[in-house]
């Protein structure tokens, strides 16, 4: 078991023939995933390598595919544009990659996908890795392993480091999430922290928090009162200046909220133990 | 990005909002002469992008065009909180019967924008908060609907403002959601918006934040950038399309990813060192950005070693060592540099950074430890 994606994820890419989503795709089918087809308008009845279909709508490609799960890599401006089509497809899981979409987009895209009740993961995310199943975005596929961690992530590369530790010290993960970098997304640590919870392959979690907003106090609220599993954690940004903007538009820290002092001592209280940098996590889960 | 006063309020103008009569100055004559045609009695404000300038003098009122440039010429000569004051804003003095304060701020909990508004306006919301939170206000605005009359006449009513201004609320109230809504802004706010002595509301201050991801639709905002008030690096890592922060220490920071950019810093400092920066050179940096970069964090006199952190996924070690290589041949730096490469090409990296003088790391650890000893001169 595992969560969100696993070998019968039937994936198809929007933005199939761009850069990225060319390279990532290759990536993805290299690892296993089963992807079926990609979406880029216009450009209907090409193939991708001769063995991937481009269809011209989303709709085409799930009429065609059958998909569950889509990935999307397009330019930021064209982003929430293709998760409203996904969604209104009737995809039931949504990774979006891309980075730099308008607040205001996310704003009205989150309220569109609760009303449809769809999961959208992202945006400026790194997608969804269970290892030696699926791979749904860019996370390198050989820096993690199988196994019974629970990893969740506000960041990328960071996350890439946790894997890689982990797998350093003979740790695998059971699905690793990233839920992106961006103040209004689709998915919240408390989402998938009840899908650990749930999930029979998981004993541990691994949660990799950042300043700005509110999330991980939330998850501090619900790991003391919901969870039973274990929670290890590193919230990035102790040293960041308040009222800068550090590279994610959400990791800012506004008037007295978001600090990374109140989301540590939070967690803390609530039995998370708390790294005081990446490489000693795995340490922490033993 | 942060907008001034009178920018903020010349777009409420375009919304229909009243704002005072005014015009910004940049010499003491130029006040001088808008007191004039203003009538004599006028309010002279610092134009600096930094909260508290009252507090700090920066906002006068004048009785005559006399008075006028005396003030503007004392304020123009001011520093608030280390910016100086390249401009002021000289507004027609007004009379105040009651201050009222109203936002609309993105709210990341509700998912959606929210209006905030309170009898008890003319100070910070946040300091309101704090001494009288029964009167603050919230309303959610669905943001597939946008605001409704029944909203602006509940928010009237919440705020005991008198009947006789409903009208006029409704439409500041609206077209302050216009404002927000079609500028791509994360906070548009009046404080105070004051009934004045002679019964009529006015917009007497203004802010806006503008979502720098929604600039490409908003060509005319982005040249209302004020860049004097950025720090000169930060200017040029923004052409480069790098997301560079100055801090104070002496360890510059070069890293892929927000994420990791940050807790490097962090990193930097739980060894004792002090991170001089934040750098992150984003996904799939090419050498060109990279030694951009370089040349960036070099240009900083405070720098004494630098620490490169790269975990290769989108972003391919190789490139980022040709990176390396170009701006080490071009910058010549005689400062100590700790490169710790993984990841994507990690091997092809490192053999071709093989024959530069510089420290290398296998764990984060052991590159921030190191980092900090040589910024130390161990």
């Amino acid at each position: 078991m595992s969560i969100l994606v696993n070998k019968n994820t039937r994936l198809i890419i929007q933005g199939v023939t761009g850069n990225e989503g060319l390279f990532h795709t290759r990536q993805m089918i290299a690892y296993g995933t089963n992807v079926l087809g990609g979406v880029t308008p216009g450009k209907g009845g090409e193939w991708v390598d001769e063995k991937i279909p481009v269809f011209d709508s989303v709709k085409l490609a799930v009429l065609a595919t059958d998909a569950n799960a889509t990935c999307i890599f397009v330019p930021a401006r064209f982003a929430a544009d293709a998760i409203f089509e996904a969604a209104d497809a009737g995809i039931p899981l949504i990774v979006c990659i891309t980075e730099g979409v308008p607040v205001s987009d996310m704003m009205r895209v989150r309220n569109y996908i609760d009303q449809k009740g769809v999961r959208l993961i992202g945006p400026n995310c790194p997608g969804l890795l269970t290892p030696g199943e699926c791979k749904v975005g860019i996370i390198p596929g050989n820096i993690a392993i199988p196994g019974n961690v629970g990893v969740v992530s506000r960041s990328g590369t960071l996350t890439y480091e946790v894997l890689y530790a982990l797998k350093q010290s003979g740790m695998g993960s059971s699905t690793c999430v990233g839920i992106g970098g961006d103040p209004v997304n689709g998915t919240s640590f408390i989402d998938v922290l009840q899908m650990f919870e749930d999930d029979p392959q998981t004993d541990k979690v691994v949660l990799i928090g950042e300043i700005g907003g509110t999330d991980e106090e939330k998850a501090a609220e619900f790991i003391a009162t919901k969870m039973t599993k274990p929670v290890a954690g590193f919230i990035a940004g102790q040293t960041a200046p308040p009222g800068k903007r550090m590279g994610h538009a959400g990791a800012i820290v506004e008037g007295s909220e978001g600090t990374a002092d109140s989301k540590i001592k939070a967690l803390e209280a609530a039995g998370v133990k708390m790294a005081r940098h990446p490489e000693e996590i795995p340490a922490l889960l033993k | 990005m942060k907008l001034h006063e009178y920018q903020s309020k010349q777009i409420f103008a375009r919304y229909g909002i009243p704002i005072p009569k005014g015009r910004v100055a940049t010499t003491a004559s130029e006040a001088r002469q808008i007191a004039d045609e203003l009538g004599g009695r006028v309010v002279i404000k610092a134009q600096v992008l930094v909260g508290g300038r009252g507090k700090a003098g920066g906002v006068r009122v004048a009785k005559n065009a006399d008075e006028a440039e005396q003030l503007a010429a004392q304020i123009l000569a001011m520093e608030i909180k280390g910016l100086p004051v390249r401009k002021v804003l000289v507004d027609e003095a007004a009379s105040i019967d009651q201050e009222i304060y109203l936002g609309i701020i993105n709210d990341r909990s509700a998912k959606a924008p929210v209006i905030i508004a309170s009898s008890a306006g003319g100070v910070e919301i946040e300091e309101v908060a704090q001494t009288n939170p029964e009167k603050i206000l919230r309303v959610r605005i669905d943001p597939l609907l946008g605001i409704k009359d029944y909203q602006t006449r509940d928010i009237a009513a919440g705020i005991d403002l008198p009947r006789e201004y409903w009208k006029s609320f409704n439409e500041i109230l609206k077209g302050l959601w216009e404002c927000y809504n079609a500028n791509d802004a994360t906070l548009a706010e009046i404080n105070p918006l004051i009934i004045s002595k002679d019964k009529r509301l006015v917009a007497l201050d203004g802010k806006m934040l503008i979502d720098d991801n929604a600039l490409f639709r908003h060509p005319d905002l982005s040249e209302m950038r004020d860049t004097d008030e950025d720090a000169p690096s930060e200017v040029e890592a923004r052409k480069y399309g790098l997301t560079f922060i100055k801090l104070d220490g002496n360890i510059g920071c070069m890293v892929n990813g927000a994420g990791l950019a940050m807790a490097s810093m962090d990193i930097l400092k739980l060894f004792g060192g002090e991170p001089a920066n934040f750098l992150d050179i984003g996904g799939g940096a090419g050498a060109e950005k990279v030694a951009a970069a370089l040349r960036i964090i070099l240009g900083d006199p405070n720098v004494d070693a630098i620490l490169l952190n790269i975990f290769g996924g989108i972003t391919r070690c190789d490139e980022v060592a040709r990176g390396i290589i170009a701006a080490i041949g071009e910058v010549k730096p005689k400062i100590p540099m700790v490169v710790r490469l993984v990841g994507t090409n990690a091997e092809e990296g490192r053999r071709i950074l093989g024959d530069a003088s510089l420290i290398t790391a296998e764990t984060l650890a052991e590159a921030a430890q190191k980092a900090v000893s040589a910024a130390k001169g161990d």
